[in-house]
């Protein structure tokens, strides 16, 4: 497994970054966590002529606060994700996601912005990003932009990112479990270090033993991770007994892919029985 | 005072010596070889299953920086033969030719096209892009039945058939005659999906040319040193003597590195031409390419019985997928199976024909089992179809037809001589370890209430035939080697041990057993042994290890070899004594004579005073040392009873193993702990054929789970606690009593899932599920039989 041959800079700041990547035009890749672009390279599958590593910038690890959302490095890796206390009080389905990544080895080294800046739609990162309804901040050249997550994913590994933009920031509106939030994530893969074939990851607000309202990010479901909107709808004002009615139409607007583990039928309905089961267990009504 | 053995070794849980080194990178993998000078190999592989070359250029290649030189196929195939087949199962086998690289046409998706020789790997790698090959495609061949019709496209036109062989065996009555007799006969067509072998060690071979003398070693990660010396040097032509070849620590095999291998050859070969050392190592999906695969069959398997349940008679017709050419043993394997099929079970006739056939696919071979597990599978499997059939308990069936302890030696239908087995034993064992009468109730319970998630178990009591092999069995098997196993032992001056083995470790921990057997018999201490092994230089004559044969086989050379030590030693002992031999006894190391204890040499001083010579018998040989081979008179029959309790939620098809009990007899046990570990990864494997694994194959015939990332190796999360047990009825057919354990696990797993899963969802109206029985098959199974019914109650309504 050799990659080809390829220019390596290692920028020391933000600003030094998103230069060099002007400079280099379409031909460069940001290397974040390594643990996406790596196997490309190795796989022959990816051909950057430049590989800008960001990993020695300092400002882009860390979790902090900011009034009413909480603010993560696009460089904070898995591990830390998942050991930080603020994400656990305020992004609680973050840190549960996050857990399940990979191994951990991989959550080591792997980061929140390179999973997100990677789309993979059979990432957990990305569907859990949209259930949180979160904020990506990218710096280019013209400066700092907020890009909402269902901006950000375009396509299969495509996202709103220009070649000159580096993410920085992924910016979360606060889901404290105290303001009623529940949350969940509901991974189905074949083997325990697999990719999900689905992913659901759901949020609920609670109010008085019924659904106030519920987002729910699906992974692995078309070429971006989707929002259920349907069963989100169906589920505002919901008791328990109406959950999996509501779940029924988690795969409307799905476009999923068929491959040697799961037809396209197979995947909407594991969309719909752990759709059902993460609103659930969610809304601790499981 | 040298110390003595105080406590039998053999039985003890010792840790192994091996690991210390393997586990704290201390050892030299042979990737880890280098050499001043050293150039490495890449090769060009085919992105087609099947194609014409029409042209390959390697010239741009070397404009390349770092390229010393490349060849394409015709280049190497001046001075090399054709690749070994040592098992031409037939008379008139279809035997193509076999280039390394390929030559006029390729005939799988990596089947090699041509080869780079740079200064470092990454130049070599980096190289192959600017070779030039044009590829006018030819159809592939992928389905086994469709390939075997009139007109079907071939793999090697100019052998008019993709029939590599067909090879019969019918014993006992026949056949139709006893299905006549029947109340009871059930067919059945089960498919073994073709397997990856994943060692851990990809392959790697490194070879070192002395160009004055002609004298060439080859290390090679390979599960056999002897066998690829004889065969490299047919193959390429350098003197069996001028060759050396070394399997360093190697890290693990199945079966897959049990191989002569093309790149083993090129590296010899271009290490001829250039005068340079070479390497070439894999990297991982190359090797899912290229590194030959295992299973790969059709399985139409019908059994005839009474209505109680008696057995009358099996008949199975195989198709075994060879791949695209026929590598060391790919025609043996699905043989070697051919004789597990009747089991454990008595019936009065056996019918049993394979067809190997050639696809558009990488080559097929050994791979843990070998034959065996399909074997076990298909029968085990409609065992359990038979009970539902007749009404029985699928364990009360088997008790109805098993050979029962008291009738050992017992010899099968197919003609195999099982020396010893307790089925009943073990079975007991494990029923009361699984708690089964209370699972039965359990799921009787929640079938009942229709819970969504059914429980179902599964049995698999099987047996299997391992030590390879009684030469004169392979003789009438048409294997072109004999089964034989050498051991010799060195006593040192100082009273330390050399145990110079033939077999060849790749993980199983020959060193801790070995030294343990000669402990015990030479009366030294466990440390004072060290055993060597895998340098044809070192250890010059033995046969390697596969089919669990190394402790049934070489072991018991090493048992006997020590005999002969000391039966010599004694000489020596009774002359210093001045007693005659017979007098002396012999304990934990020390020679004494009877009756008056005080006279006494220990062996370690033997060893000395043999070195030194100054006082020995008149006429005795100045050594102790010795040397064994066994020709082993039978093969090793290990047997037992695996028990699986599976979980099934029909909503997503997801299956958990609840528990999983096996009780293995494997004869005496020399070390538990390894033992267990054998046990442990063969369940891993077992498991992983029933649940994961599966080498998929587009229509075009490209490998698409050609990555880890879609071939899938199940790691500990995915894989229950497991419960063993043993019993231990001692084989009779050599000294130690053993059997072999290396492939049990893997044998007897495979059915023991499924069968839980099909006994799950039988009651939903499931009666198969092909392997891997994925969460996706299965709730396609549960959607076509709710189909299914549905549709009879549309009928009937």
């Amino acid at each position: 497994m050799i990659p080809p041959a390829f220019e390596y800079a290692r920028p020391a700041s933000v600003d030094e970054a998103v230069r060099t990547l002007a400079d280099a035009g379409e031909d460069a890749k940001v290397l974040a966590g390594g643990q996406s672009l790596l196997p490309l390279l190795r796989l022959r599958l990816a051909f950057p002529e430049l590989v800008v590593d960001v990993g020695r910038i300092p400002s882009l690890r860390g979790v902090c606060e900011d009034g009413d959302s909480l603010v993560v490095g696009a460089m904070t890796t898995h591990h830390d994700v998942i050991a930080d206390p603020l994400v656990r009080r305020h992004a609680g389905l973050l840190a549960a996601a996050t857990a399940t990544v990979a191994d951990p080895a991989v959550r080591h080294r792997g980061t929140l912005g390179g999973s997100l800046a990677h789309a993979d739609p059979g990432g957990d990162l990305p569907a859990v990003a949209l259930a949180l309804g979160a904020e990506l901040v990218a710096v280019g050249p013209q400066g700092q932009r907020t890009i909402p997550a269902r901006e950000f994913f375009v396509d299969y590994l495509q996202t709103a990112l220009r070649p000159d933009e580096l993410l920085v920031e992924v910016r979360l509106p606060k889901t404290d479990e105290s303001a009623g939030w529940g949350f969940h994530y509901e991974k189905f893969s074949r083997v325990a270090q697999a990719w999900p074939m689905v992913g659901v990851a759901a949020l609920v607000r609670r109010d008085n033993g019924h659904i106030a309202e519920a987002r729910i990010g699906l992974s692995n479901m078309g070429s971006t991770p989707l929002r259920a909107s349907a069963t989100e709808e169906a589920l505002a004002g919901a008791a328990a007994d109406g959950v999996a009615r509501a779940a029924q139409s988690a795969a409307e607007g799905t476009r999923p892919s068929a491959d040697a583990s799961a037809s396209p039928e197979y995947r909407a309905h594991l969309a719909r029985v752990l759709t059902r089961r993460a609103v659930l267990a969610a809304a601790g009504m499981g | 005072m040298s110390e003595q053995l105080t406590e039998r070794e053999v039985g003890r849980s010792r840790p192994r010596k091996e690991d210390a080194r393997l586990v704290t990178g201390q050892t030299n993998w042979t990737d880890n070889i280098s050499v001043n000078g050293l150039l490495h190999l890449a090769i060009l592989r085919s992105p087609m299953a099947h194609a014409r070359i029409d042209r390959v250029d390697v010239a741009p290649a070397l404009e390349r920086p770092g390229v010393i030189a490349a060849f394409t196929g015709r280049d190497l195939s001046e001075g090399t033969a054709s690749l070994p087949c040592a098992w031409p199962v037939t008379e008139d086998i279809v035997l193509p030719d076999h280039p390394a690289v390929a030559v006029d046409e390729v005939r799988y998706a990596g089947d090699p096209v041509a080869v780079v020789v740079a200064r470092d790997r990454y130049a070599a790698a980096d190289a192959l892009e600017a070779i030039e090959v044009d590829y006018e495609p030819l159809p592939p061949v992928l389905d086994l039945e469709a390939a075997l019709t009139d007109g079907a496209p071939l793999v090697h036109a100019d052998k008019g058939t993709n029939r590599c062989f067909v090879w019969p065996l019918a014993t006992g009555e026949n056949y139709e005659t006893v299905k006549q007799r029947a109340d009871v006969v059930l067919h059945r067509r089960y498919l073994q999906q073709r397997l990856i072998p994943n060692a851990m060690e990809p392959r790697a071979v490194v070879v070192t040319p002395l160009p004055a003398s002609g004298e060439y070693t080859v290390y090679s990660a390979t599960q056999v040193p002897h066998v690829l010396r004889v065969m490299l040097s047919m193959v390429t032509g350098v003197p069996e003597q001028k060759l050396r070849v070394i399997a360093p620590d190697v890290g693990g095999g199945f079966g897959s590195k049990l191989q002569v291998y093309g790149e083993e050859v090129i590296a010899l070969d271009v290490a001829r031409r250039l005068g340079r050392p070479v390497k070439w190592t894999e990297t991982r999906s190359e090797g899912y390419l290229a590194t030959h695969h295992g299973r790969g069959q059709i399985q139409d398997i019908e059994i005839a019985a009474t209505r109680e349940g008696k057995l009358l008679g099996l008949k199975v017709d195989l198709l075994a997928d060879m791949g695209a050419y026929l590598m060391l043993v790919t025609p043996g394997i699905p043989i070697l199976g051919a004789f597990m099929y009747p089991a454990i079970y008595k019936m009065d006739a056996y019918d049993f024909t394979c067809t190997g056939v050639f696809t558009t696919r990488t080559p097929t071979d050994a791979y843990r089992g070998a034959g065996r597990p399909e074997a076990t599978y298909a029968i085990e499997r409609i065992m359990d179809e038979l009970a539902v059939e007749v009404g029985l308990d699928p364990v009360e069936l088997r008790r109805r037809n098993w050979i029962g302890h008291e009738e050992f030696p017992y010899t099968s239908i197919s003609g195999l001589t099982y020396d010893s087995g307790n089925y009943e034993a073990a079975t007991d064992k494990a029923l009361a370890l699984f708690g089964y009468d209370e699972l039965r109730a359990e799921q009787v319970k929640r079938n009942e209430s229709g819970d969504s998630v059914r429980l179902g178990i599964g049995v698999s009591t099987y047996t299997e035939m391992c030590g390879l092999a009684p030469s004169r069995v392979l003789r009438d098997l048409r294997y072109a080697a004999g089964g034989w196993e050498a051991a010799s032992i060195r006593m040192l001056p100082t009273g330390k041990v050399e145990v110079v083995t033939g077999t060849s470790p790749h993980g199983q921990g020959h060193e801790t057993c070995w030294s343990q057997i000669a402990a015990d018999a030479l009366g030294v201490p466990f440390e004072d042994v060290e055993v060597v092994h895998g340098d044809t230089k070192a250890a010059p004559q033995g046969m390697d290890t596969y089919g669990s044969r190394s402790l049934v086989v070489g072991g018991a050379a090493v048992h006997h070899a020590a005999q002969k030590v000391v039966a010599k030693a004694r000489k020596v002992a009774a002359h210093l004594l001045e007693a005659n031999e017979h007098d002396l006894e012999f304990t934990q190391g020390v020679f004494s004579v009877k009756g008056s204890p005080e006279a006494r040499r220990t062996i370690q001083e033997v060893a000395f005073e043999t070195f030194s010579s100054h006082d020995l018998p008149d006429g005795m040989e100045p050594t102790i040392n010795a040397e064994h081979l066994v020709d082993p008179e039978n093969f090793s029959y290990p047997h037992g009873t695996h028990l699986c309790a599976v979980e099934v939620d029909t909503e997503t098809g997801r299956t958990s193993i609840r528990s999983y009990v096996c009780v293995d007899d494997v004869g005496r046990v020399i070390n538990p702990v390894i033992v267990e570990g054998q046990v442990h990864g063969g369940l891993a494997q077992g498991i992983a054929q029933a649940l994961y694994e599966e080498a998929v194959y587009d229509d075009e015939g490209n490998l698409v789970s050609g990555t880890m990332a879609d071939y899938l190796v199940p790691s500990a999360p995915d894989l229950p606690e497991f419960t063993t047990g043993r019993t231990e009825t001692p084989a009779t057919s050599n000294p130690l009593g053993v059997k072999g354990v290396g492939e049990a696990g893997t044998i007897a797993s495979t059915p023991a899932v499924v069968n839980a899963i099909v006994d799950a969802l039988r009651p939903l109206g499931v009666q198969d599920i092909a392997m891997p029985c994925s969460p996706g098959r299965v709730w396609e199974a549960l959607q076509s039989a709710q189909s299914r019914e549905s549709g009879k109650e549309a009928q009937s309504s």
